[in-house]
């Protein structure tokens, strides 16, 4: 029995070496181990067996069956490899052709420097707000200590719609009232309000009847101008690189006081002097300050128990800084191949 | 702008370099802009010894110049030129303006080292045709050789460049306050100008009667001048008036402004001869009208003062004279006014006619009545010493002023506190002592007395930390965080649905524009879809800025064509911004604008070109990224006049508009254009909370379904009554296939519908039943039938 089976055996490792086409592997498998393949044929008679004969038979045939099959799949296979791998062959293609084109996605620029200003304030614990941009007057000028016909609001030539009562804000400061107003004078404050704002200016490169101002404010007990220092130190060092340093100069603002106005080294030259920072080594981008002790009654703050500072800048004349751009219009005529710049991650300055 | 040599009159700048002296004015909070100086190294007085004409040249002269320190040779050119003149020269090494460095050389194989200047070769004079015909300039005989000209001249002036008027109130725009600035900086004392001049018996008194009926003039002084006699005024007023940018008139108007330039104050000089003997100071009435000096008639209003004669006006106080008593070359007596008014009258009155001056800008910032007084004084002095003027004794005086001095008491850590660093007590009094603030200190409190002419400080410790710190030094301030408890910021719920929107309108694929506010009332006539009214500003900068939007869609219009000028093709952008109904309530809205292809491979046509369908899916997307599955539905529109009539849906949120989305109207622009805009604020509504849903727990049936139905018949239709057949065991309907057109007037819709249960799995039979029931009452209501 055995020796049939070995005969069988070898017979099929024969065959099965010259077939190369899978209809020739597939009638070999019928021969083989087919309803009346020659394996099959093996148990054809087991019936007429003893049962120890029988044993016998079953254990030879199932063995056989077992690694007829495992050769018959392993052909199998070598010819399904065979053939796919000449079918890819066949379906090279070139690589270096372009890319199919997904529109891209980019932030309007100011937008881009916000999110970075704000992602920044956020992690130091300042809220996000918004305000309306059509404003009242009191809220614009009156409680932020410059009253009516005051000649600081010459620097601001406003909007005017309705009388000389409503406007559009020429600030962002408005929103600190608000703030302040909301928090009715028990709670401490931290936001920061990047915003639109309008003055009566012509566009040109340097100048825009709107552009966006980020107004912060930080109201809390025993605030002082070297705190608003280092607040400062930190966006500065975020937006335009950790070598930057800031310095503070003297100013003048009827909300604040002591005012400050913010320099930053210059981050082109580190400070030896260039075109950008007016060979100087120093450029200016924000207005800042204590809060005015009047500001902070008029909104409801006891400013013996209550101190805090305020900034403001200009979201235009830092990414124009950031990015190299010299015409402020850019902003808003967009042209999409400059925009699509943006679209990314930014790297270190 | 200031005058340096004329600051030196009060306080002493003997050995400071005036450039440096600018940079320590301006980190002390004072912007100098610019120092304008016209000083030029290397330049003398020298005297042509020996004048005699160059062997080579027709024109040119040789010149031995004694320059003071020895005979140098120099060729000239000038037809002036000639011996025994003293003249201007510029000597090796001297830079003219217009960076022309002079050089020892040789003109024509003459020797030459130097240039006899002009006066326009100095940047002094305009180059003329007629400066250019005058020669070299030529000095006079007593000229001191060896000297510095322009000292001599009297045109060595520095000249500062203030912030004009920005930022400070008015303590520093005139050269007595600025010069307590530049005192301060240096640590020295200011000095104040001559003013004694002696009083003739004759009184004012008999001779003029003052009344004032407004509350808008605190401050009136009155006094007269006879005998003046008007001429040119002496030469170093005209040269200082003319450093300050004022032009010389005669000596007595000179003298009036000059003063106004020294003291602040603006005076008002009268012809006392038209005037006559009364003035009543009162608000105007409504509509009374007023010849100005400039021959213009002025209408005012009753905020507006006015100085009287006792009937008509004269002059509009603190802005402009009038025409009929003003200083003329006959004038011989005058009357000298030195005011106050109502500082926001007077700006607004100004504004109004707008007629800014140096004076309306100084009355309109408010004045200090102690140099009211002082620049009266001043001014009776320098017209008895410059125009022979007669001071008559007394003076006609209304005074209302508040004279509460400015005082407060504080201690030293107070300062500390605000500033964030240490400055002791001693630090303090030399900081006080600089400003020349009066102060007392006991046992650790200081009492310090603001003085009048800083009208900027207020008494309270802010205003005080100020002054010290800014002198004191902000460099010396550290970095510190503030002490503050740790918290993570949040976005405010309206900023942060913006966000959201804008980050996910990104990633889809659009650019974020910025377009402005303020349009032209042709854009803002357009998108009128949701019938927001449009704010019309009532005094525009220019017409296309005049009216504030109430849809973004126009300007997203423009940048379209901006871009599209520029050869970009595929404009994929939208814009988020707040627009403005007539009452002003505020909607938050989001713009988007599609146009081009979508997806494009330039080599096959493996391209998603943009349409209808395309930007639904992106409103659609934004929306179930809301989580508002479900909740929001496209409506036929037709009545949007900018839409396409075909091509146009209003988008409902919870059953309420909340925006358009379309095809743009072809008769706007051909190109094809697909926007959408939609309201924000809606979208900030409360939305279900993520649950999961398990996807294989009960198999799905699905069994695919044709209608023919007519052209006119939409999916949304025949979706709604698939759906309201197919009842509960419907979890899906999917069209697949449209034919139109199938016969006539009629079309054939495709789709496929997944039946399904939650709870268990479903039978043949009764998916069946369910399928033929849908088929029986859709063939039915929709008059359709199964397409075989």
């Amino acid at each position: 029995m055995q020796e049939l089976a070995d005969t069988i055996k070898t017979d099929l490792l024969k065959e099965i070496k010259d077939i190369d086409k899978e209809q020739d592997l597939v009638e070999l498998k019928a021969k083989y181990i087919g309803k009346s393949g020659r394996i099959t044929e093996l148990t054809k008679n087991m019936r007429d067996l003893s049962v120890d004969e029988r044993k016998e038979v079953g254990l030879i045939s199932n063995k056989l069956k077992e690694e007829a099959t495992k050769i018959i799949e392993d052909k199998e296979k070598e010819i399904h490899d065979r053939i796919l791998n000449e079918k890819l062959s066949k379906e090279v293609i070139d690589i270096s052709l372009p890319a199919t084109k997904v529109c891209n996605g980019a932030p309007n620029i100011l937008e881009k420097v916000i999110e970075e200003v704000e992602e920044t304030f956020m992690s130091m614990g300042y809220d996000v707000v918004d305000g309306p941009e059509i404003e009242e007057d009191k809220y614009n000028f009156e409680l932020l200590n410059i009253p009516k016909g005051h000649a600081a609001r010459d620097a601001q030539d406003t909007f005017y719609i309705e009388g000389d009562e409503i406007l559009l804000r020429s600030q962002t400061s408005p929103v600190q009232v608000r703030t302040m107003l909301k928090y009715q004078g028990k709670e401490p404050i931290r936001m920061i309000c990047p915003g639109k704002t309008y003055r009566r200016d012509d566009d040109d490169a340097t100048h825009s009847h709107q552009f966006m101002q980020i107004e912060g404010l930080l109201v809390d007990k025993d605030i002082s101008l070297c705190d608003l220092k280092g607040t400062f130190d930190t966006i500065a060092k975020k937006l335009f690189g950790p070598d930057c340093v800031t310095r503070f100069r003297p100013s003048y603002y009827q909300f604040t006081e002591p005012s400050v106005e913010t320099d930053i080294s210059c981050f082109a030259c580190h400070g030896k002097g260039c075109a950008l920072c007016k060979n100087t080594g120093w450029i200016t981008i924000s207005g800042a300050g204590m809060v005015h002790p009047n500001v902070l009654k008029n909104c409801g703050y006891d400013p013996k128990e209550w101190s805090g500072f305020a900034f403001g800048f200009g979201a235009e004349r830092c990414a124009m800084l950031k990015y190299g751009i010299d015409d402020i219009r850019t902003f808003y005529n967009t042209d999409l191949r400059e925009l699509g710049a943006f679209d990314r991650k930014d790297g270190e300055q | 702008m200031i005058s340096l040599n004329w600051v030196k009159d009060y306080v002493d700048l003997e050995g400071e370099d005036l450039k440096e002296l600018a940079v320590k004015v301006t980190k002390g909070g004072l912007n100098v802009e610019g120092v304008i100086t016209n000083h030029i190294d290397n330049l003398v007085i020298g005297k042509i010894v020996e004048c005699y004409p160059h062997p080579d040249s027709d024109h040119l002269n040789i010149c031995k110049v004694d320059d003071g320190k020895g005979i140098r040779q120099i060729v000239c050119g000038a037809s002036n030129v000639r011996e025994g003149l003293k003249v201007i020269v510029a000597l090796p090494g001297a830079i003219l303006p217009g960076n022309v460095e002079i050089k020892a050389g040789k003109i024509r194989n003459q020797e030459s080292n130097g240039m006899i200047c002009a006066m326009f070769e100095l940047g002094l004079e305009e180059k003329t045709e007629e400066t250019y015909a005058k020669g070299i300039t030529e000095l006079d005989d007593d000229a001191p050789i060896g000297q510095d000209p322009l000292a001599y001249l009297g045109l060595d002036d520095t000249i500062y460049d203030l912030d004009n008027h920005k930022r400070r109130n008015n303590d520093v725009y005139y050269h007595i306050g600025f010069a307590y600035e530049v005192a301060t900086v240096l640590n020295k004392k200011v000095k104040l100008p001559e003013a004694n001049y002696k009083e003739i018996k004759d009184n004012i008194k008999d001779h003029f009667k003052l009344d004032v009926k407004t509350p808008k003039c605190p401050f009136y002084m009155a006094k007269m001048v006879k005998n003046v006699k008007v001429g040119p005024s002496p030469e170093f007023m005209q040269k200082r008036l003319k450093s300050a940018g004022m032009r010389s008139i005669n000596n007595v108007v000179d003298i009036s402004n000059y003063v106004m330039l020294e003291y602040g104050q603006p005076m008002h000089f009268f012809d006392y001869d038209s005037l006559g003997g009364h003035v009543l100071v009162r608000d105007a009435l409504e509509n009374e009208e007023i010849i100005t000096l400039d021959g213009k008639t002025r209408t005012l209003t009753s905020n507006d003062i006015v100085i009287t004669d006792g009937k008509k006006p004269v002059c509009i106080a603190g802005v402009m004279g009038g025409e009929n008593t003003e200083v003329e070359d006959t004038t011989t007596t005058i009357l000298i006014e030195s005011a106050i008014f109502d500082s926001v009258s007077i700006r607004n009155t100004a504004n109004r006619l707008d007629l800014k001056s140096e004076a309306s800008i100084r009355y309109g910032k408010g004045l200090n009545y102690e140099y009211t007084i002082a620049a009266m004084n001043r001014a009776c002095y320098l017209l008895e010493k410059y125009a022979g003027g007669e001071v008559l004794s007394g003076e006609v005086l209304h005074d209302k002023v508040d004279k509460t001095s400015k005082e407060l008491d504080f201690v030293g850590d107070e300062i500390n506190k605000l500033l964030g660093i240490k400055i002791s007590d001693d630090d303090i009094k030399v900081e006080l002592e600089r400003l020349d603030f009066p102060y007392t200190y006991n046992k650790g409190t200081f009492h310090v007395i603001i003085p009048n002419r800083r009208l900027d400080v207020e008494p309270n410790i802010n205003d005080i930390a100020e002054e010290i710190g800014r002198f004191y030094g902000y460099e010396n301030l550290v970095s510190t965080i503030p002490r503050v408890p740790i918290r993570r910021g949040e976005y405010a719920p309206d900023v942060k649905i913006r966000k959201e929107i804008s980050k996910r309108l990104r990633t889809l694929g659009l650019n974020e524009v910025k377009t402005y506010t303020l349009t032209s009332p042709e854009m803002a006539s357009t998108f009128k879809y949701d019938n927001m009214e449009s704010i019309v500003l009532p005094k525009p900068m220019s017409v296309d800025k005049s009216v504030i939007r109430t849809s973004i869609l126009p300007s997203l219009l423009n940048t379209y064509n901006y871009n599209k000028a520029r050869k970009v093709n595929d404009v994929m952008i939208y814009e988020i911004a707040k627009t403005y109904d007539k009452d002003y309530s505020e909607t938050m809205k989001c713009a988007i604008l599609m146009k081009g292809n979508y997806i494009t491979t330039s080599w096959s046509n493996n391209t998603l070109k943009c349409d209808f369908y395309l930007i639904k899916g992106i409103i659609e997307n934004v929306f179930d990224f809301l989580g508002f599955k479900n909740r929001y539905e496209f409506v036929v529109e037709k009545d949007v006049k900018e839409l396409h009539p075909g091509i146009a849906a209003r988008i409902l949120l919870d059953r309420e508009p909340i925006g358009i989305i379309g095809h743009l109207h072809p008769s706007l622009l051909k190109d094809d254009i697909y926007v959408a805009e939609f309201a924000i604020n809606p979208l900030m509504a409360k939305v279900k909370p993520i649950k999961f849903k398990d996807a294989n727990k009960y198999p799905e049936m699905e069994k695919d379904v044709a209608f023919i139905v007519d052209n006119e018949v939409t999916n949304k239709e025949l979706e709604a009554a698939i759906k309201k057949s197919g009842g509960r065991l419907l979890a899906n309907i999917e069209i697949f296939d449209i034919y139109r057109d199938i016969e006539e007037g009629k079309k054939s819709m495709a789709y496929k519908l997944t039946f399904k249960d939650d709870s268990r799995t479903l039978s043949d039979e009764e998916v069946m039943n369910v399928f033929n029931k849908i088929i029986d009452e859709v063939c039915q209501k929709m008059n359709a039938k199964l397409r075989g």
